[in-house]
């Protein structure tokens, strides 16, 4: 199994995406790398999953709206077997009365369809498009540096005061009033800023749930311009901000990073669990199998969540106890549940066509839904009216359901990952408040369902490996980015451990279906072979 | 007519500093107020006979020392008594009390959680050095980051140059810490959440943050930094009431000249040419200075006080944007003695110190969950004090007076604006929840001033009753305060300058804004001091 002349040169723990990016990356610079992954199959949380015979959908991510396009050039993902079944979703923020309002691309991308539905006011439109033209312009700063390694402050390297420096110079660059802007707004909250601006509710909420969606701030909390910059940051053939669901749901993605891992001569082992990091002479050399097979490889990158990582493969006794004080402080409660449909046939919703079912649905009439939703997940409680984005993916793509029926994937928000009683006891009660919820805007969903399923962020970490259920392995929080992802000290994907590497979501840029991560820890494993 | 060197609108104690700092300079200074007495939210009245109130602010810790000294505060008559610590009662007949000294505090915190005693050593160390590094930027004009004049990048390099030298473990803790909620920075080292709770208390403080919100943490430093006598934490009582600050600055710039008009509202700031060159007051009578200062909001200055032809549209916009959100409240009330505590042990100094209820971060929390619905607190925080007991001159023999700061408090009720009914009734919630921990209380009322955000906004002129003249969150800071491009106390119009606290670095009784726009103010006019 081994290369001819011993170890691999990296050992790969974990198949997620960032996992599978990093591997394709090495291989294609003539390492040879192998991927050990726990589960029996590949892809981590970008999966698609039979949740009922017949019906498939992408079990915890389900839009594909960040992929990085330098992760899907280097890889060639397309002629790995990546298609699209729709690249330019629509969305519709939902109202309670059904005067919908509907946008032809992405919300705050494009502009807004005036139909039977509710109508922008001229102020309003002309106040978006401002806002517009200048969040995008931050995203695309966002976009340009996720891409990047973050430098340390120390400052002490070239490459690090170069880094530094880059980064002062993107942001000057901006222009006088934008740099001032983007000084001001990076910490703001999302409600300020849409309510200086805006004076449409629905407009404003659903706005405000792109911008706390997976995160665990209300639109009130501090930070959440933020969170909306990196929803923005994704682009999609070009177009910022756009929306893209992938042929086959979410694991046709991770399906085409693996072709062009094996297509780089990337060993792959699945239902393979990682007991421990071996560790000699202070260097990680190799990891331990479950089964009692040791691997050894020059490098052992892990897109395990640092905790994971650093506590119970590593172990804390390799570390020195202020860094992993900063680990255990890592915060990844995740507040997003998951609900899948099998449906009968398509469902209708007041006020809407069929055709546009094909949109992005989102239930958040103003921001007062939403932050009224977020409140309770404050004491582990979950939110009685979840605000929802709701997508349909087999409308675009009929290999989802049988002939005649759909698949209906909702992320639900808020649901806390430590809810107080436990989930066992309070799921029911939760699936019936969502379709009271869903029940309302569409009367005729809940006659429609013939299978279901939701998943806590307690099944999500239990499915997925996700800590606390977290999409992005950590709270995207400023006091959690860039240099201090996952924490000072290990956020150029050198874990202080010589030979140790983390290439997962909880390291810069974070999490989405993006690969930066994978990308960026790649680049540091090659150039850590080169100096030793 | 005569003509003012400066004119300065307001005589709260950011305007009385920067009228001090202008007349010691040798200018001919006024100072304008619409009041017929001095202080702004640093007052102090009698409103009941015999009784002297500290009637908005009620504890002296951040005042700067070096205003003091420029300024010659003791010598006119400023004297500050610090107390020891203070107390949380728990719902349950518990407390916790809170010391000076570190070591009475860490077997304090022991008693509830030996973990958490132990941590206090690394808590107690951080925040001081976080403190360490902001207190030298108090008395600095912010360097405004989007400049390339030589001044600002000179400044910025020295702000970089000062953050380089914590080293780098230290940099990106600071950084953590200006961005991170207060709760979250607790946990870091706490785990009973009594202890917790006790000590979040102050990252609430006229803020409409929650202390989960991120940025929260800031706000606990900003309560944490003052000083008295050089020991950096402690908070006094000034003798003779809060009142006591202005009425020394008052003297220090009467004793250089300096002229007091109280009873006079400005109604405009007047512009000619592009240049701010006086006010017009109420009944007709106008003032005309070389300089104009404003030590009221930045609302207020620019939206309620000039015509807005006098200023570009952008700034406007932006101004109007400034958040100023009003959160609290304050019962002033006089005691025919003293009120019993029956949870806190005699001998405990906490009852002559801060006295809490709120006894968990959730209870803070749901506070502000309530501020969000548009409704006062039903759990609110409560910071009650009993000055009297320190200072036995403001009341007569035998007699007490009880300051309750209360947060939240909203400006705008859900449903519909403050009267006097709604204040009656908050009034209540606020004494009946003190009565819950003290049974002998509601007898000894003699007469108390409830005062909203409606009553501190009409009364004392603070836009939404904000106690900081603008929110403390991480966009309202440093060189974005109160607006980005306006953050050196200057304005848009010549001669128009702010020193109140809606500018770097805000709010509570600290000086630095007004000592911070003389600096500015006296340069521009090529003055050496």
């Amino acid at each position: 199994m081994t290369p001819a002349g011993g170890a691999y040169d990296a050992v790969i723990i974990g198949g997620g995406h960032n996992g599978l990016v990093c591997a394709a990356m090495l291989g294609r610079s003539g390492k040879r790398v192998v991927i050990v992954e726990a589960a029996s199959k590949l892809g981590g949380a970008a999966t698609s999953g039979e949740f009922a015979p017949g019906f498939t959908v992408s079990s915890c991510a389900h839009i594909l709206n960040q992929l990085h396009p330098k992760v899907s050039r280097a890889l060639d993902l397309s002629r790995h077997g990546l298609k699209l079944s729709t690249a330019r979703m629509g969305t519709i923020a939902l109202a309670p009365g059904g005067r919908h309002l509907t946008f032809e691309g992405a919300l705050m991308v494009n502009e807004a369809v005036n139909g039977a539905g509710e109508v922008l006011s001229q102020r309003d439109l002309s106040s978006l498009s401002r806002l517009r033209r200048r969040l995008l312009r931050f995203a695309g700063l966002l976009h340009d540096f996720q891409a990047t390694v973050p430098p340390r402050l120390d400052a002490t390297s070239w490459r690090d005061g170069l880094g530094l420096a880059r980064l002062g110079w993107a942001v000057r660059r901006l222009g006088r009033d934008d740099m001032r802007e983007l000084l001001r707004i990076a910490g703001s909250n999302i409600a300020d800023v849409l309510n200086d601006e805006l004076d449409s509710d629905l407009l404003k909420g659903a706005i405000g749930l792109d911008a706390v969606l997976g995160t665990g701030l209300g639109p009130r909390s501090p930070n959440s311009v933020f969170t909306l910059l990196y929803r923005l940051s994704g682009r999609v053939g070009g177009v910022p901000g756009a929306l893209a669901l992938p042929e086959g749901g979410m694991g046709a993605v991770t399906d085409a990073m693996a072709a062009a891992a094996k297509a780089n001569r990337v060993d792959i082992r699945t239902a393979c669990p990682v007991k421990s990091i071996v560790v000699e002479e202070d260097r990680a050399v190799g990891v331990e199998l479950e089964s009692g097979e040791v691997i050894r490889a020059h490098a052992v990158v892990s897109n395990a969540d640092a905790k994971t990582t650093c506590l119970d493969l590593l172990g804390a006794r390799h570390l020195d106890t202020g860094f992993v004080r900063r680990v255990k402080g890592i915060r990844a409660r995740g507040t997003a549940a998951k609900l899948h449909l099998a449906l009968d046939g398509l469902p209708r919703f007041s006020g809407l066509e069929a055709r546009d079912l094909g949109r992005r649905l989102l239930i958040a009439p103003s921001l007062d839904y939403v932050e009224l939703a977020f409140n309770p997940c404050k004491y582990g409680e979950y939110s009685p009216a979840p605000a929802m984005e709701i997508t349909i993916p087999s409308i675009h793509d009929t290999s989802l359901a049988p002939p005649g029926k759909h698949v209906l994937s909702a992320v639900v928000q808020y649901a806390p990952y430590d809810l107080k009683g436990g989930w066992q006891a309070a799921k029911d009660g939760f699936m019936d408040r969502i379709m009271d919820i869903l029940s309302a805007y569409a009367p005729d969903l809940a006659d429609r369902v013939v299978a279901r399923e939701l998943l806590t962020p307690e099944d999500l970490e239990q499915r997925h490996r996700l800590p606390g259920g977290h999409w992005h392995h950590g709270e995207l929080a400023l006091d959690q980015l860039y240099m201090m992802r996952p924490v000072a000290g290990a956020a150029q994907y050198a874990a202080p451990v010589p030979g140790l590497y983390l290439c997962g979501a909880g390291s810069h840029p974070g999490g989405g279906v993006m690969g930066a991560a994978g990308m960026n820890a790649a680049a540091q494993v090659i150039k850590g072979g080169k100096q030793s | 007519m005569k003509t003012y060197d400066a004119i300065v609108i307001g005589a709260g104690h950011n305007g009385l500093t920067t009228a001090a700092y202008l007349a010691r300079a040798g200018l001919d200074v006024v100072v304008v107020e619409r009041q017929p007495y001095i202080g702004g939210a640093t007052a102090s009245r009698e409103l009941y006979p015999g009784f002297t109130y500290s009637n908005c602010s009620y504890v002296c810790s951040l005042m700067r020392p070096e205003i003091m000294r420029d300024l010659e505060l003791p010598r006119h008559g400023l004297q500050v008594i610090p107390y020891d610590g203070g107390v949380t009662m728990t719902r349950d007949g518990g407390y916790i009390a809170g010391y000076r000294n570190h070591d009475q505090n860490r077997r304090e915190i022991a008693r509830h959680s030996v973990r958490d005693a132990e941590a206090y050593d690394y808590f107690g160390a951080e925040v001081m050095r976080y403190c360490r590094f902001i207190k030298t930027m108090l008395l600095t004009t912010p360097p405004d980051p989007a400049s390339f004049k030589p001044r600002d990048l000179f400044g910025l390099l020295d702000v970089a140059r000062r953050f380089h030298r914590l080293g780098e473990e230290w940099m990106y803790d600071t950084i953590r810490f200006w961005t991170m909620s207060c709760a979250d920075f607790l946990d870091q080292f706490f785990e009973s959440d009594l202890v917790k709770g006790h000590k979040a208390g102050s990252s609430i403080i006229g803020t409409a943050l929650g202390p989960y919100s991120p940025g929260s943490a800031y706000v606990l430093l900003h309560h944490y930094m003052g000083e008295v006598d050089g020991s950096i934490g402690s908070w006094g009582f000034p003798r003779g009431g809060m009142g006591a600050i202005p009425g020394a600055l008052a003297k220090s710039f009467q004793a250089h000249g300096g002229e007091i008009r109280t009873g006079s509202t400005v109604e405009q700031i007047i512009v000619k040419g592009g240049r701010a060159v006086g006010v017009a007051l109420t009944g007709g009578v106008e003032v005309m200075g070389k300089t104009v200062v404003s030590n009221l909001d930045a609302k207020r200055t620019f939206i309620e006080s000039m015509a807005a032809s006098d200023l570009p549209a952008e700034f406007v916009h932006r101004v109007k944007n400034f958040k100023i959100r009003g959160s609290s409240g304050k019962v002033n009330i006089a005691l025919d003695g003293l009120p019993d505590f029956p949870a806190i042990p005699a001998g405990c100094p906490g009852r002559a110190g801060d006295m809490h209820v709120s006894d968990s971060m959730e209870y803070l929390e749901r506070g502000y969950d309530d501020w969000k619905a548009g409704m006062w607190s039903r759990q609110p925080y409560l910071d009650i004090t009993l000055p009297s007991m320190t200072d036995p001159t403001m009341v007569p023999p035998g007699k007490h007076f009880m300051s309750v700061f209360v947060q939240y408090v909203p400006p705008h009720l859900a449903d519909g604006e403050w009267d006097d009914a709604k204040r009656a009734a908050f009034g209540k919630t606020v004494i009946d929840k003190i009565a819950e921990f003290s049974p002998n209380f509601k007898d000894l009322i003699l007469h108390a001033e409830i005062r909203t955000p409606w009553d501190l906004e009409n009364e004392v002129g603070l836009t939404e009753g904000n106690i900081f003249q603008g929110e403390l969150t991480m966009d309202q800071l440093m060189f974005n305060r109160p607006v980005p491009g306006y953050a050196q106390y200057r304005s848009p119009v010549p001669g128009l300058y702010m020193c109140g606290s809606s500018t770097h670095p805000g709010g509570g009784v600290m000086g630095a804004p007004g000592a911070n726009a003389a600096r500015e103010i006296l340069r521009d006019m090529r003055i050496k001091t």
